[in-house]
């Protein structure tokens, strides 16, 4: 048998490292850190998210916040708006938005979440591509704004339909207050936790950034309670394929514009206007001819999955590529990204998968695969 | 009956010239949840070191290479339905694929159960 695990030197550790391995944790390296893979099995922890309540440890993510002088910030705001098809005037103080990093020529570059402080614009992005993120907004930052990576805080998120109520155990003005996309500041033991409603699991769920000295007494607290378990990035990662949220390094890419992405909802109407944004051009032509290709959802035939790579054919001509794809535990079957020629995108087109030589049977079926169900200002 | 094993974590249990195959209880923990086992065609030729199967979890897909040459004679088909009886019994009922040996001397190469577990403690 081939065998891929590797721990590997020069990993960084994570603030929970130990508490992970206390827990049986599979250790694996994953963005330049030592990261939990699975602690009872992938499959019972993707489940037990879907009906309860999972804690993941996400502190290899960047946490970084933008500021400059000022009450409302509007140095910080231009600075953000230079480099992202985002409208910060309609994102209210506690309001979270889902935002693109663009390179010049439209591609993405990083996808991550801004969240208006009083203090700045606090941004949470993606282990794999912080340095680099960082690197690319300080250059392009004007004098006067500063961007500050909060490496004094860990990063946890609690997903599921029960994390609401494990959450008030130990902070109740937290799930009352806060809708989907919304966050806030709240003291816990002595300590500030600045938790929002979000995730990346398509539950209900929170993020919570936890300083240091803290995480690991408040990931116990949480953990005391019966709903909660420590789940690994193997549940994350076929949490959020069904959710249909894409991975960035493999849905998104430099080469992938927001258009062929279908992300366009991450395009600001004000933004498309008025432009300002690296690759406007691109991207309005983009959206008024209609993007060459596009991401879509693939439901495979059978029980073999579809991996990153395997092209994509109708008939034997090649229209794309899976850019994720693996077994979905809550449906019973294979499911798949892929970014294909945009004339076979439509719902039930079908098409075949090239997997190490068999031609698996595929249909475009929209996404997400499985519901969303967050918890949403003004849905019951 | 003698049980070997391979570097590459299958185990191979001979009866004469006929012989059982699988992975073993430390690979399956390894790859974690087993979600679908691709197992070669009765009647398939083999030769040493050959993908022969594949074994594929939420988290990957692997190879399964042929411990010795020969020919497949007999799959698990209870595998079909119950992939994960590979996760639950690797060196039992979640045995691969059963197989007429081309060569019995090519078993020598292999590793015994004591030399196995010494290369499993060391990883």
């Amino acid at each position: 048998m081939s065998n891929t695990d590797d721990i590997s030197q020069d990993l960084r550790v994570l603030p929970l490292d130990s508490w992970h391995r206390a827990r049986n944790a599979r250790m694996v390296p994953f963005a330049g850190h030592a990261m939990p893979v699975q602690y009872d099995g992938i499959i019972a922890e993707h489940l037990w998210t879907r009906e309860n309540a999972g804690l993941f440890d996400v502190s290899h993510m960047g946490q970084l916040l933008i500021a400059a002088p000022g009450a409302d910030q509007p140095l910080a705001q231009a600075a953000l708006e230079a480099l992202l098809p985002i409208d910060l005037a309609t994102l209210g103080q506690g309001a979270q938005r889902y935002s693109l990093l663009l390179n010049d020529q439209g591609g993405i570059l990083d996808d991550l979440m801004v969240t208006r402080w009083s203090d700045g614009f606090f941004l949470v992005v993606n282990g794999a591509t912080k340095h680099a993120d960082i690197a690319h907004i300080s250059a392009r930052l004007p004098a006067g704004v500063t961007l500050t990576e909060r490496s004094d805080h860990g990063l946890l998120a609690l997903q599921g339909p029960r994390a609401a109520q494990a959450l008030a155990s130990l902070v109740p003005a937290a799930p009352d207050d806060l809708w989907f996309m919304t966050a806030d500041t709240y003291r816990w033991n002595g300590v500030d936790l600045h938790i929002s409603r979000s995730g990346y699991s398509g539950e209900d769920g929170f993020e919570i950034a936890v300083p240091i000295p803290a995480i690991a007494a408040f990931a116990d607290a949480l953990a005391e309670h019966p709903a909660v378990r420590p789940i690994g990035l193997g549940a994350r990662d076929s949490l959020r394929l069904e959710a249909g949220l894409p991975l960035y390094g493999h849905d998104l890419t430099p080469d992938i514009d927001p258009v062929e992405a279908d992300l366009r909802f991450a395009l600001a109407q004000r933004r498309r206007r008025e432009g300002g944004f690296p690759g406007h051009a691109r991207i309005m032509a983009a959206l008024a001819h209609g993007p060459g290709r596009r991401r879509v959802g693939l439901v495979l035939d059978g029980r073999m999955a579809a991996r990153e790579g395997a092209v994509v054919l109708v008939g034997e001509t090649p229209v794309g590529t899976v850019t994720s794809g693996g077994f979905a535990p809550s449906l019973g079957y294979p499911i798949a990204m892929a970014l294909l020629d945009v004339a076979h995108t439509a719902p039930d087109t079908a098409l075949t998968i090239d997997v190490r030589g068999r031609r698996i049977a595929a249909r475009v079926v929209p996404m997400p695969f499985v519901p969303h169900r967050y918890h949403r200002k003004g849905v019951a | 009956m003698p049980r070997y094993f391979t570097r590459d974590h299958e185990w191979i249990e001979a009866d004469g010239s006929s012989a059982r195959v699988g992975i073993t209880d430390y690979a399956q923990g390894q790859l974690g949840d087993i979600t679908f086992v691709e197992v070669p065609a009765v009647g398939a030729s083999l030769t040493k070191g050959d993908s022969a199967a594949v074994v594929d979890s939420v988290k990957a897909a692997s190879d399964v290479y042929a411990p010795v040459g020969g020919t497949v004679t007999a799959i698990n088909t209870a595998l079909e339905d119950a992939p994960d009886l590979v996760n639950s019994a690797a060196e039992s009922d979640g045995w691969l694929w059963d197989m007429d040996l081309a060569d019995p001397t090519e078993l020598d190469g292999l590793l015994d159960a004591a030399a196995y577990a010494e290369l499993v403690a060391g990883q």
